[in-house]
């Protein structure tokens, strides 16, 4: 019975309903398209820092962490990579690296690089890599002598295709190792920082070139899905001995979850300013539906009819606005996001993106924890600011209330 | 007061609950704009005041395309003739010289390639933070011959400390072999990873000695008294430049083009801000609508009366949008003085971003940060809100105009 008078009073006044509908949808709409905006940003991002030589979860030698120079390779990773492919669910893969600080340099140019000694079958499963050379081609095996690598850092070196590349650093013996490669691919990546950072070569090239003879420097691997990771993490830092250290992608990019703790907070508060601004609407509103029955409340009390139904007859009616706002605004996220989903370009402002480490083209997401998050503010806060005007309603005594015109 | 005015005034207190509400529906509105706004234009200034601090003042004179190319020789071949039109320049407070090679760094036990720059110690401090955040050890002095200044993490990978000595390797302006041996003099920690990692700072002289620059520099870096002065400063010296001689072209470059990323970024946030706070203002709307719809709705009966008497449609119109007129203003007074008081107090406490402040380190940025209020940011979401409920009081005023008196007062 309260259900059929509060949906019949909720339709007394329509324009009045439509007007505060439309309030409720639009904030629920904003809420869900603007946390799917950041939260499709913020994923991006993270899918491109663990692309980017990350990997989920990376195996060192101990103390390569903290100071990650040559002399803390893995001399003879044979165990670790025995431990990891034992661990290693169906689905995932892993591979190893070189990884070194070196100095590239031509005739012209000189710059501080990366360099990355790679199993270019491998690493092709686990980072961006195998899939971003766009000019050349990406290594084959047996190349001992090609590099490839950002278009970047092409473009600073005023160099093309198929020209030497000078490669310095030091070897395990402290000695500078020094040796001429050709470039034979170029590769792009969504940040020209990470174009200008890192060179590849084969793995045997660069192990021969730096005296590392078996040695890596890590071991990553790749989850097929992202919830395993500590358990994964865990189970292998268990199975390997002290000597070795195990991290996941949150401890290796601590900034990546810095910037994910930052927006989680952003969206709440946002969620939140959005609703105080709807709330007023709705308190004014079911205020004004209110005080417009006092003589029908009146009525209903001197009939016999107590506070306690007023009061929930009223929330009823809040109920099926918040309601009816939710679903049409959800429904009109949905429609926006589908829209959406061929992505929003920031090519425009790709110098700028770039600056804050943001990927060009933004793809909305949706995540569950947000839809809810959203509408389970809504819900209930919305619930708890009608309980003002409910109360008040309660409230009426009948012979205030049939005297008020 | 006119009969209107006293009219609409007293219309707005006859249901208080109501208007109290949506006035504090706008000065909510206001409020928030004026925090958001100030804090945005805060933020912004602060990165760039960072980032020029840091890396490139407001300012530089370059040899045309060493800021593409960065190649030693790439110079500014005559410096002091340049110093002699900065030195003229309006609002160009200080300057000084500098030169950059990529160079290899050597400790006993570690290499890495690092950018070797050298600096005017004396002026370098008027220009930029290098002097104020040394760690450990000290400053450069003029003239010094083997002082070196480096970053606390390249320190860490070097694995050097004070005292200690570094052999710089890399190639002179002439192409030949540059070499020299240094002394950690001083460490510092800026708090941005990349420039802690990858620089090492060495007198001019020394640098010039080293790389055989022969008198010449890479970059004249000049500070201004503000940041509204750097389009005036820049045209100044762009226009002097022409009368040097044109047989090494030289390029005047504002911080926006030495740090192209920066502006752009600013812009995209300041875009995204916007995007925010329409959505919000349009939630605020719908929300006051209900407001403005049933103070003309509970009064038709009244208004069909008025009309009877002979008071005509426009009148009515009027006295509705004064109504809303008050109440709006009313709430973006009070939103003004909240939203600046809040504001205020801010600015003056600085809000504390513990949990980010791994990540504003790399820009440069402290993690308390501090909003700007000025007339611009403190206006400026006022203004929207004004707007924004001026449009929605005017769809039922407007609905006035088309009444009749006989319709009025057959409404119920």
């Amino acid at each position: 019975m309260f259900c059929i008078m509060a949906w019949r009073n909720i339709w007394r006044n329509t324009r009045r309903t439509a007007v505060i509908l439309t309030a409720i949808v639009i904030g629920v709409w904003s809420m869900i398209l603007l946390g799917s905006l950041m939260r499709g940003m913020l994923t991006t991002m993270v899918e491109n820092g663990i692309a980017t030589l990350t990997g989920h979860v990376q195996v060192h030698a101990k103390g390569y962490r903290a100071d990650p120079v040559i002399e803390n390779s893995m001399t003879s990773p044979g165990r670790a990579e025995a431990a990891v492919n034992k661990l290693l669910p169906p689905g995932g893969h892993w591979t190893a690296r070189v990884r070194v600080n070196a100095v590239a340099s031509n005739a012209r140019h000189a710059s501080g690089v990366t360099l990355v000694g790679i199993d270019p079958a491998k690493e092709a499963k686990v980072s961006f890599i195998g899939r971003a050379v766009n000019k050349g081609r990406y290594l084959k095996p047996e190349d001992k002598y090609g590099v490839v690598v950002g278009k970047a850092l092409l473009d600073k070196f005023e160099t093309r295709l198929g020209h030497k590349l000078v490669v310095m650093s030091q070897d395990t013996t402290k000695q500078i190792a020094s040796r001429a490669f050709t470039i034979v691919g170029v590769f792009r990546a969504d940040l020209e920082a990470t174009e200008k950072e890192f060179i590849f070569i084969t793995m045997p090239a660069a192990q021969d070139m730096l005296k590392l003879k078996d040695g890596v420097s890590e071991i990553a691997v790749l989850l097929p899905k992202e919830d395993g990771v500590a358990a994964f993490a865990q189970g292998l830092s268990s199975a390997l001995p002290g000597s070795y250290e195990v991290q996941t992608w949150q401890e290796l990019q601590p900034m990546l979850e810095a910037y994910l703790s930052i927006f989680n907070g952003f969206i709440a508060i946002w969620n939140l300013v959005i609703f105080i601004a709807m709330a007023f609407g709705i308190v004014n509103t079911t205020l004004m539906a209110v005080y417009e029955r006092i003589r029908e409340f009146g009525l209903l009390k001197a009939l016999g009819m107590k506070p306690r139904w007023i009061v929930q007859e009223v929330l009823t009616q809040s109920l099926f606005l918040l309601l009816l706002g939710m679903a049409l605004g959800n429904l009109l996220a949905w429609l926006s996001i589908r829209a959406l989903s061929g992505g929003i370009d920031l090519s425009a402002f790709a110098a700028g993106a770039e600056y804050f480490g943001m990927s060009r083209v933004i793809f909305p997401e949706i995540a569950a924890g947000d839809v809810v998050l959203a509408n389970v503010v809504v819900f209930f806060l919305g619930l708890l600011v009608s309980a003002y005007p409910a109360l008040k309603a309660s409230r009426f005594t009948p012979v205030k209330a049939l005297a008020h015109n | 007061m006119s009969v209107d005015a006293k009219m609409a005034w007293r219309n707005l207190w006859r249901n208080p609950r109501r208007t109290i509400l949506t006035v504090a529906a706008i000065a909510f509105a206001c409020l928030l704009l004026i925090f958001m706004l100030s804090w945005q234009f805060g933020s912004y200034e602060a990165m760039i005041n960072a980032a020029v601090k840091i890396h490139t003042g407001h300012l530089q004179v370059q040899a045309k395309g060493y800021q593409e190319k960065q190649s030693i020789r790439q110079v500014v071949p005559d410096p002091q003739a340049v110093a002699k039109i900065l030195a003229k320049a309006p609002g160009v407070s200080h300057y000084t010289f500098r030169s950059d090679a990529f160079s290899l760094v050597s400790s006993k036990q570690r290499t890495y390639g690092v950018l070797v720059v050298g600096i005017e110690p004396e002026k370098e401090a008027q220009v930029s933070t290098l002097k104020k955040i040394i760690s450990r050890g000290s400053y450069l002095l003029a003239g010094d011959k083997n002082g070196a200044l480096l970053g606390h993490l390249l320190a860490k990978n070097l694995q050097v400390g004070l005292g200690d000595e570094v052999t710089v390797l890399g190639q002179g302006r002439d192409g030949s072999i540059a070499a020299t041996v240094l002394k950690v003099k001083g460490i510092y920690r800026s708090g941005m990873d990349q420039f802690d990692r990858s620089s090492l700072q060495i007198s001019l002289q020394n640098f010039d000695d080293t790389y055989t620059m022969m008198g010449a520099v890479h970059e004249v870096v000049a500070v201004c008294r503000s940041l509204d002065a750097v389009p005036q400063a820049k045209d100044f010296v762009a226009a002097k430049l022409t009368g040097l001689p044109p047989k090494h072209p030289l390029v005047a470059l504002d911080w926006d083009q030495l740090m192209p990323g920066l502006l752009q970024g600013i812009k995209i946030d300041m875009i995204s801000g916007l995007i925010f706070y329409f959505l919000l203002l349009l939630v605020v709307a719908f929300s006051i609508l209900n407001t403005f719809l049933m103070s003309i709705f509970e009064r038709m009966h009244e208004f069909g009366v008025l009309m009877a008497l002979g008071t005509t449609p426009g009148r009515l119109t009027k006295l509705v949008l004064l109504e809303s007129t008050a109440l709006t203003m009313v709430g973006v007074a009070a939103g003004l003085v909240l939203g600046c008081a809040v504001t205020w107090y801010f600015q003056d406490q600085g809000i504390a971003l513990t949990g980010a402040s791994d990540i504003l380190r790399q820009y440069g940025l402290p993690h308390r940060m501090y909003p700007q209020l000025s007339l611009l940011s403190a206006l400026l979401g006022p203004a929207a809100v004004l707007a924004i409920t001026f449009l929605t009081a005017l769809y039922p005023a407007l609905k006035i105009r088309r009444l009749s008196p006989l319709k009025a007062l057959s409404y119920v």
